[in-house]
């Protein structure tokens, strides 16, 4: 008995959580959030950016070639962690259904999905003096291609599906299998071929880290790019928000008029 | 359930354009291949198994939206929802049938193509064997690409936009288990992930296709 009561103690400990997913609410934190948001980015951002293209030592092997690290890296940590974001908030709206949960997963797939193509892109400028090729099937480049296939499909689903709440509730379904599915490709591709890629040096409790005058600016554009994700998903929810409010009063006036 | 597999096995094959349309299908893609690659046997010998694989999802990929569309339109589908048998069944069923229809003719021919691009010999074992085991999860994610897709009226684009890409997996392991067989090499781990791969889908992905029906029938 005393232990039913605790949980539930717990469970409303949290509940103000599930407030925000008010379409009101949201907008007005987000509203109030997002100069804060947009100041922050650019803050860090430049600061990485800055400090990381004019301020680092030129690396013995790489010469200034390895200044672009302080894009790619950033780009492909946003484009994995986007791909979380929409898992968590695909199942949210599938089990609570929250409506402003299924429009930030919308909104974020396209943000993702540019990331994906950034981190592509800037991999293969970098790989091209440094292994003398733009492209090779290495297990991490096929499995960011992959995953940018996956996006493609996701935002395909949502585009071609007219009914807002069956797009939602379907794209949901394709997010949680789609994830099962590009998490064992992932696994599928480092079996199938031996990688060119360097692997993690950025770990907290590894030896092999970088050295640190590349991993201060390197850390700070991370979070850089994250909050300049967050910020655009933010932004595009609003607008997702708004349409649907227009929709709603178009309707009306329709209603009206009949 | 048995009935329900007799009549979509009787309508794939009376209605035409399902049975013998994927085997058809990858006989031709079997056939460009030595066009584009030229006929050189030690080429095609070693591309082989890997372009069967190919022409086999691209065959199976062909007929996926005839599980469940033709039923959406004529009002069946709506009428095995509030069927005694549970929706899973049904797609698990249906899967069935587009497996025995489609998957299971393309296991059998691919040996004959195999040996039209001069695979050697130890290839046609494997790649029938690689082949039986992926096929089957190849029918069952199809079914849930298909289930996903069935609402929209040319859905067929998207359809593979989807699917493809699921497919990846299968495809690693299955190339892989039969070019590392016909090289003598051992390949017992992708087969097992490949084995792997089709039971989790067959007991997994029903769940996930009939709520996708049960959303676009709402």
């Amino acid at each position: 008995m005393a232990d039913m009561h605790r949980t539930r103690q717990a469970r409303d400990r949290f509940n103000f959580l599930w407030e925000w997913a008010n379409p009101v609410k949201f907008m007005w934190f987000s509203g109030k959030a997002l100069p804060w948001l947009i100041g922050l980015t650019v803050l860090t951002m430049a600061v990485s950016l800055i400090w990381g293209f004019f301020f680092t030592p030129e690396a013995v092997n790489f010469g200034s070639s390895v200044k672009i690290i302080y894009v790619h890296v950033p780009t492909a940590t946003v484009a994995i962690s986007a791909w979380f974001m929409m898992l968590a908030a695909s199942l949210i709206w599938l089990i609570r259904r929250h409506h402003v949960s299924a429009l930030a997963a919308r909104a974020a797939a396209p943000v993702g999905m540019v990331m994906t193509l950034a981190a592509l892109a800037t991999g293969a400028i970098w790989g091209q003096p440094m292994w003398g090729t733009w492209w090779a099937w290495d297990p991490r480049l096929t499995s960011f291609l992959i995953l940018f296939l996956f996006y493609l499909g996701y935002m395909a689903l949502w585009a071609a599906i007219e009914n807002p709440d069956t797009a939602a509730d379907l794209t949901s379904v394709l997010a949680v299998v789609g994830s099962v599915f590009a998490f064992l490709s992932r696994y599928a591709v480092n079996f199938w071929n031996q990688g060119l890629h360097q692997g993690a040096t950025l770990s907290l409790d590894k030896e092999e880290n970088i050295a640190d005058s590349y991993w201060i600016p390197l850390v700070i554009g991370i979070v850089g790019f994250m909050l300049f994700f967050v910020t655009l998903v933010f932004i595009r929810t609003r607008t997702e928000i708004r349409l649907r409010r227009v929709h709603a009063l178009e309707l009306r006036e329709r209603m009206k008029d009949a | 359930m048995i009935a329900l597999l007799a009549r979509d096995m009787r309508l794939a094959i009376r209605a035409g354009g399902g049975f013998g349309l994927g085997l058809a299908f990858f006989l031709i893609v079997s056939t460009l291949v030595p066009f584009a690659v030229g006929p050189e046997g030690a080429v095609l010998a070693r591309i082989a198994p890997g372009i069967l694989w190919v022409g086999a999802l691209l065959a199976c990929l062909l007929s996926l939206d005839r599980i469940f569309q033709l039923d959406f339109e004529d009002g069946s589908l709506d009428l095995l929802a509030t069927a005694p048998i549970p929706m899973e069944g049904t797609v698990a069923v249906k899967a069935l049938a587009h497996w025995i229809t489609t998957g299971l003719p393309l296991v059998v021919a691919a040996p004959v193509f195999g040996a039209l691009m001069n695979m050697p010999e130890p290839g046609y074992w494997w790649i029938f064997v690689t082949l039986l085991i992926g096929t089957p999860a190849l029918s069952m994610i199809g079914a849930f690409g298909a289930a996903l897709t069935v609402g929209l009226k040319r859905g067929g684009l998207l359809l593979s936009l989807l699917v493809l890409p699921l497919y990846i997996p299968t495809l690693i392991f299955g190339a892989e288990a039969a070019t590392r067989g016909i090289g003598g090499f051992d390949n017992t781990t992708p087969l097992l992930m490949l084995a792997g791969i089709t039971a989790a889908s067959v007991a997994l992905l029903p769940f996930a296709a009939s709520a996708a029906i049960r959303i676009n029938l709402r």
